[in-house]
């Protein structure tokens, strides 16, 4: 990297904000797919959205590629760093601009967590896209990722809350999109940019939509002796018009490393546990809440424990969002994996995944959050063993052909990133990843914005084919393409 | 004008393909509900109708999915999903000709945007035919997905300049076996924004909570479907009388909410449609009311203004002092005489730095600019 272009970066926000000592580079060299490590030429934190725009500005006049980060929790590869790239880091914008409770709207830097979000417009709101994560992960990550969580079967995405974005496209425009109204005329650039994974420019001021706290909970959590039993439980629910605010499922080896970690007193010998919450109004949530109970029972759950109080609730809630943290209880090591499938096909994809599993030799541990079909298996695995962690890569690649064969989709919630591009071929043909190119070509034709992610195979933006035609409205003079 | 009606997606890529090389100007066109909506743009040369392109492909009742033609009449899939106590969540005005198509291309909306979201928040996935004749797949007919781009969001709303929407697939919702309403009433159009937000923020689950104003009288109306409807339908009563509004309660409603949706189209007057917030729709209110208009909408701030019906220069003159006196909201104007469209931009939103990346998007697209050209914003 340059020392003018350096030296420029300093002007810009200030020399203790531009790391190019590699101890310190260390730290930013993966995101949360620990094993793919690139360490970057260098790393600025811009204090200011401003900076932000400066900074890709110099990168624009400079070709220099380069790779948001928020706080670095994605587990794709999505903010993995490039060799001879600038890495973007946005932590330091932590400002919640404006808080706008009547007409349910936040307006928030990129840096700011999820769970401050929440906390912010608490107690009588909050933000229903509620990641594991929400402790560290950034909004800004949450928007390049279109993160979900437990309750998003009921709530939705994180796409079907943000209304609004200032963003920095790669030529350091800032471009306005939405904003707090709602379906505001013109192309849904704010649709294509939630979820882009962090590949068509920077968003530096979200605008979301919160919603009002739910009057009342109620939370049980049901074991099985089958999967099938339990996936039945789910389809009947939904089958009769219930849609609870979270359904999740852990199977026995998860279940297990939960309870060691939190001793949340889920029963050990049991093969499936389904957590189910319904939120709503007090007199649905109770109607509902026994019919529920009785889907329970009549698929034969071998036992039914019911919250009695928010303690309670919050002790099976803390069991299952321990799940991906305790797993080093149960394995030394363990590769997640981030599939779905439609929901009614669960019992044969996790048959199949059984006999994955023993094919090569490894466990699997199985959560997932049930409603939407979304798969979290943890296929684990012992490094130290020679050649086991590439077995447990292809294990999980298996199980996305599973995923995709019975009609579902290579990610849920973590993205493509570098990981999975891969597989983007098991989805997506030749006309569709063109497709997809154009939209990148039109944010960022120099492809200046974390390349080498999401497509399987680099692409350039060339000329587009096909003549250019003058439109009868502009040859009358009224309006110009360019 | 030639009429072209593809009967399957390779077909509608041949049609496309070729006419590309010929640079051909086309308008799609589903039912044909909303041939007049957008800016008035020279007649096309060729009319791709959609209408051969229908049917539910596969309704999947245990996933709440399905995958639908995108010249699939809205209210024989409805019918389908209903069969199975499922809906889609997509309600605008009534038309047994409306097509799934045109109403995700225009991101045409009812009364369950409120709580479903917009077309472009049930479309899981999309099939789509460029002017180059490829076709390409976005998405997935999973709920939950993030694999590659979102392009259907991109077609949701793009009035079929991008390209053609050929298939969806399209997330259903339970359908209540009941429904009730909550209607309060008042002439003040505060109490209206009030009685809105404060059944927004209080502790009910309600489908729909919309608002209405005509002949100097305001409504608003909040329909409940779950298992205890009734009883969150008095709750609801409660809160309306509280802001003192007159308070019915509507067993049997379908016929209110028939008769709402379909104040957002008119045959003579100018309708005109606005993205506002919640707090602002009083002022909305107050604006169509001394334009002696009625208003249909959302209390999240969807709202249609209908404008009597007046002279061309005279509805105009009516648009344009709407648009000033709620300016900056955008004011896009939809039904309209067409001496009264042609004499204003229909779009009415300020060209800013998105016009460039909307621009650049359409040249991606559609580089031939054969598809629909001239009726989006700017000129697109
Ligand atoms: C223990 C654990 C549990 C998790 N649980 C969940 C879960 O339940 N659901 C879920 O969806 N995910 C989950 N994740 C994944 C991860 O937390 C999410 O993807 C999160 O949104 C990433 O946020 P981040 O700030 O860490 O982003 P980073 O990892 O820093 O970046 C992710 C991507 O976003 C881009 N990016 C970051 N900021 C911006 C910005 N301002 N503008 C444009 N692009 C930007 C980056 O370039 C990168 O491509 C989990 C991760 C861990 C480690």
């Amino acid at each position: 990297m340059k020392d003018r272009f350096l030296e420029e970066l300093r002007r810009i926000c200030g020399r203790a904000n531009v790391l190019t000592n590699p101890h310190q580079l260390e730290t930013y060299a993966s995101d949360g797919l620990l094993h793919y490590r690139v360490r970057p030429p260098a790393a600025v934190l811009p204090g200011t959205a401003d900076e932000v725009r400066r900074i890709v500005r110099a990168c624009f006049l400079e070709s220099v590629p380069w790779v948001a980060r928020g706080s670095g929790t994605g587990l794709s590869g999505g903010a993995l760093p490039i060799e001879d790239g600038l890495l973007i880091v946005l932590s330091r914008l932590r400002h919640i601009l404006e808080i706008d409770l009547p007409n349910q709207r936040i307006v928030v830097e990129p840096g700011v967590t999820n769970l401050e979000i929440s906390a912010a417009v608490g107690p009588t709101h909050f933000y229903p896209p509620d990641p594991s994560s929400q402790v560290v992960c950034s909004i800004g990550g949450n928007v390049a990722e279109n993160s979900g969580g437990a309750h998003c079967f009921k709530y939705g995405f994180t796409t079907n809350y943000v209304t609004g974005l200032e963003i920095v496209l790669a030529d350091g425009e800032v471009v306005t999109l939405g904003g707090k109204e709602l379906d505001l005329p013109g192309y849904d650039l704010l649709g294509a940019f939630v979820g882009s994974e962090g590949t068509l420019g920077i968003a530096t001021r979200i605008t979301l939509r919160v919603a009002p706290v739910p009057e009342s909970w109620r939370t049980l959590v049901a074991y099985f002796d089958s999967a099938d039993r339990a996936g039945q439980t789910v389809s009947d629910i939904v089958a009769a018009g219930i849609v609870p605010g979270a359904m999740e499922m852990m199977d026995r080896l998860a279940i297990r490393a939960c309870e060691e970690a939190t001793h949340a007193g889920y029963p050990l010998d049991t093969a499936v546990a389904l957590i189910v919450e319904l939120d709503g109004p007090a007199p649905e949530c109770d109607e509902r809440f026994d019919q529920v109970v009785a889907l329970c029972r009549r698929n034969e759950a071998t036992g039914v424990r019911v919250a009695a109080d928010e303690a309670e609730r919050q002790l099976i809630w803390k069991a299952r969002k321990a799940a991906f943290a305790s797993m080093g209880r149960v394995s030394k090591s363990y590769y997640v994996q981030d599939s779905v499938i439609p929901r009614t096909r669960l019992p044969d994809v996790l048959r199949r995944i059984d006999e994955l599993s023993e094919s090569y030799g490894l466990s699997v541990a199985n959560v997932f959050h049930a409603g939407d079909g979304n798969l979290h298996p943890l296929v684990c695995y012992d490094p130290t063993v020679p050649g086991e962690a590439e077995k447990a890569e292809r294990l999980a690649g298996e199980i996305l052909e599973a995923s995709v064969d019975a009609g579902g989709s290579i990610t849920g919630e973590h993205g493509v990133g570098f990981d999975k591009k891969r597989y983007m071929p098991l989805m997506f043909g030749d006309d569709d990843l063109g497709a997809f190119q154009r939209l990148r070509c039109a944010f960022d034709p120099q492809q200046l914005v974390n390349p080498g992610k999401v497509m399987p195979t680099p692409r350039l933006c060339g000329e587009v084919p096909g003549p250019y035609r003058e439109h009868p409205i502009e040859r009358a003079g009224l309006a110009e393409r360019f | 004008m030639d009429e072209i009606a593809p009967t399957t997606i390779e077909e509608a890529s041949g049609t496309l393909r070729s006419l590309s090389s010929d640079s051909v100007p086309v308008r799609f066109l589903g039912g044909g509900t909303k041939s007049h909506w957008g800016g008035a743009a020279p007649e096309p040369d060729v009319v791709v109708r959609t209408t051969s392109l229908a049917g539910v492909v596969e309704h999947n009742a245990g996933d709440l999915t399905a995958v639908v033609l995108a010249g699939t009449p809205l209210i024989d899939a409805q019918k389908a999903f209903g069969a199975a106590g499922q809906m889609l969540a997509i309600d605008p005005p009534e038309s047994t000709r409306a097509t799934i198509g045109g109403a995700i291309a225009t991101a045409d909306s009812g009364p369950m945007r409120y709580r479903y979201g917009a077309p472009r928040d049930l479309v899981l996935g999309i099939t789509a035919v460029m002017s180059d004749g490829a076709v390409a797949r976005s998405g997935g007919k999973v709920i939950k997905n993030v694999a590659g781009y979102d392009l259907g969001k991109l077609f949701c709303g793009a009035w079929g300049t991008l390209g053609m929407i050929a298939r969806v697939a399209l997330r259903l919702h339970p359908r209540p076996p009941a429904m009730v309403t909550a209607v309060g009433r008042s002439e003040d159009p505060f109490a209206i924004q009030a009685a809105a937000g404060e059944l927004a923020h209080g502790g009910l689950e309600p489908m729909a909570i919309d608002v209405a104003w005509s002949g100097g009288v305001g409504r608003v109306l909040a329909r409940f479907g779950g298992a205890a409807a009734g009883g969150q339908a008095r709750r609801a009563a409660d809160v309306l009388s509280a802001v003192r509004t007159d308070v019915d309660i509507v067993d049997a409603d379908e016929e209110l909410w028939s008769r709402q949706r379909a104040g957002q189209r008119s045959e003579t007057g100018v309708v005109v449609r606005l993205s506002v917030l919640p707090t602002e729709i009083a002022e909305v209110l107050r604006c169509a009311d001394a334009a002696a208009g009625s208003v249909a909408g959302r209390a999240v701030g969807l709202v249609w203004v209908t404008l009597p019906p007046a002279a061309p220069l005279d509805a105009v003159a009516a648009v344009e002092e709407l648009r000033s006196a709620l300016a900056p909201r955008v004011c896009t104007v939809l039904d309209a005489p067409i001496e009264v469209r042609a004499k204003l931009d229909v779009w009415g939103a300020e060209l800013d730095g998105r016009m460039d990346l909307m621009r650049r998007l359409k040249q991606q697209f559609d580089p031939a600019g054969i598809c629909n050209p001239g009726i989006f914003m700017g000129g697109i």
